[in-house]
């Protein structure tokens, strides 16, 4: 009678092995954990720490959430004209950075759709309506539409050489546009207030500093654990 | 033979094209015209007319840039005359001067005919008011159309380039070229305005504009000369 040896028939070394590997690495885990964590400062900070404004009252509490991913986008859209550049203007013109770009303008459009959904929100209690042709929401519908106009580019045919080419150069051009949006506040005297963050003149009260620092850390992480 | 020698040939040709195809005359130009008239229809109140006319005459000018654009693309792209041209050794940046002046030269036709259409249709004249009464309106207009033209056909070419012979490029070159056109939109609607004295806007106010258009169009036409080479090479 023959017996079989279950420790040989578990691991047949020619039989495909399931991956137990992560793809997670030190670093990734890292900033998923600094990301959970900034999220439940977020949370404790925006919903109960900082108080609620004398005027807007508690709808003040989006704009934790509104400024920072605006920041956040413009910062993405930074890193995607930078890319863009070292791809078009460094001998070897690796793919590298184009995939770079590529993913950085993927996470600005999603933050400025946050944006523009939250801030669409905000003025909904402030003004009484979801949308007002002001400046700032005009520039900034605008650029969300150009960086649309970008990753469809992205998307056209042609060889991998040719697609980043084609999108570096448009990633140069459209990056044009966030001084535009961030100023047009000023140059149209909008209804908007004037920007506060980077501003040594504001009066952002130090609760709502952390609520949108830790706003901050947390989307760049979520993005950096998502992408 | 110089990179302006070459321009010249290039929208000498692209006139030429269009001179004998009739296409702009027999196509363009009419679609322009029924989109004023129907502006007309929309709105349907003499006085809200007169106020958005300036508006509605550049917004008529961009969505003909569109039709020129695709259409100076076109007969470029499908016997492969682009490739040709680089093919020739032919500077890209002379490509896009010479396409970039057959349009600038196209759209001011079409402007000077849809500010006439706007003066048959909505009733505008120019602002006779002032110390100087109409010459300088008629300056701040025509230097509006100058620096707004350029600007725009600086854009158009430069995406026209971008989007020229890819599959989808007829929905693409809108999405690309009205966010970036949008500024020459505005700048243009304020000069007229003043030029035209819509809501009591005085002709001072104009100039500024005019300022943002030409700083757009200068910077359009040499960021588009430089980018041209990369966006239409193989």
């Amino acid at each position: 009678m023959t017996t079989i040896d279950p420790a040989r028939t578990e691991l047949q070394p020619s039989e495909p092995q399931p991956s137990r590997r992560s793809t997670g690495t030190r670093a990734t885990r890292l900033v998923g954990i600094g990301c959970i964590t900034a999220m439940g400062w977020l949370v404790a900070f925006g919903l109960g720490f900082s108080p609620a404004d004398r005027d807007q009252k508690e709808s003040v509490r989006i704009l934790y959430v509104h400024v920072p991913t605006i920041w956040l986008a413009y910062l993405a859209f930074v890193v995607t004209a930078v890319s863009s550049g070292l791809y078009l203007f460094t001998k070897k013109q690796s793919l590298g950075w184009d995939r770079a770009a590529g993913a950085s303008a993927e996470i600005g459009v999603a933050f400025v759709a946050v944006t523009l959904a939250v801030g669409s929100l905000w003025g909904r209690l402030t003004w009484g309506v979801f949308w007002q042709w002001d400046a700032r929401l005009t520039t900034t519908a605008l650029l969300f539409v150009t960086y649309i106009g970008y990753l469809a580019v992205r998307r056209l045919g042609g060889s991998h050489q040719q697609r980043a080419k084609r999108s570096a150069v448009l990633g140069m051009i459209a990056v044009v546009e966030i001084p535009l949006v961030h100023f047009s506040v000023k140059m149209w005297r909008s209804l908007l207030a004037e920007a506060l963050v980077a501003n040594l003149d504001g009066d952002l009260r130090w609760t709502g500093s952390c609520c949108s620092a830790s706003s901050s850390a947390s989307s760049p992480s979520r993005s950096c654990t998502s992408g | 033979m110089s990179t302006w020698k070459v321009a010249c040939l290039i929208a000498a040709k692209d006139l030429r094209v269009e001179r004998r195809s009739k296409i702009v005359t027999n196509q363009v130009l009419p679609f322009a015209g029924i989109t004023m008239v129907s502006f007309a229809f929309a709105l349907d109140k003499q006085n809200v007319l007169d106020t958005v006319a300036p508006g509605l005459i550049w917004l008529a000018t961009t969505f003909s840039l569109l039709i020129l654009v695709q259409r100076s693309f076109s007969i470029e792209t499908d016997d492969g005359a682009l490739d040709a041209m680089r093919v020739a050794g032919i500077d890209a940046r002379a490509i896009f001067l010479g396409k970039a002046m057959a349009l600038a030269v196209q759209l001011l036709v079409l402007e000077i005919l849809l500010l006439f259409a706007a003066v048959v249709f909505y009733g505008e004249s120019i602002q006779s008011s002032g110390a100087q009464g109409p010459v300088l309106a008629v300056v701040l207009l025509v230097t509006t159309l100058v620096s707004a033209t350029c600007g725009l056909a600086a854009v158009g070419t430069l995406y026209g380039g971008l989007a020229a012979g890819f599959k989808g490029s007829e929905t693409l070159l809108p999405l690309l070229t009205l966010p970036a056109v949008a500024p020459v939109l505005i700048g243009a609607t304020k000069a007229v305005e003043s030029a035209v004295g819509t809501a009591g806007a005085v002709v001072s106010e104009g100039w500024q504009w005019v300022g943002l258009l030409a700083v757009f169009a200068v910077a359009f036409g040499i960021g588009g000369a430089l980018a041209f080479g990369p966006l239409i090479d193989e």
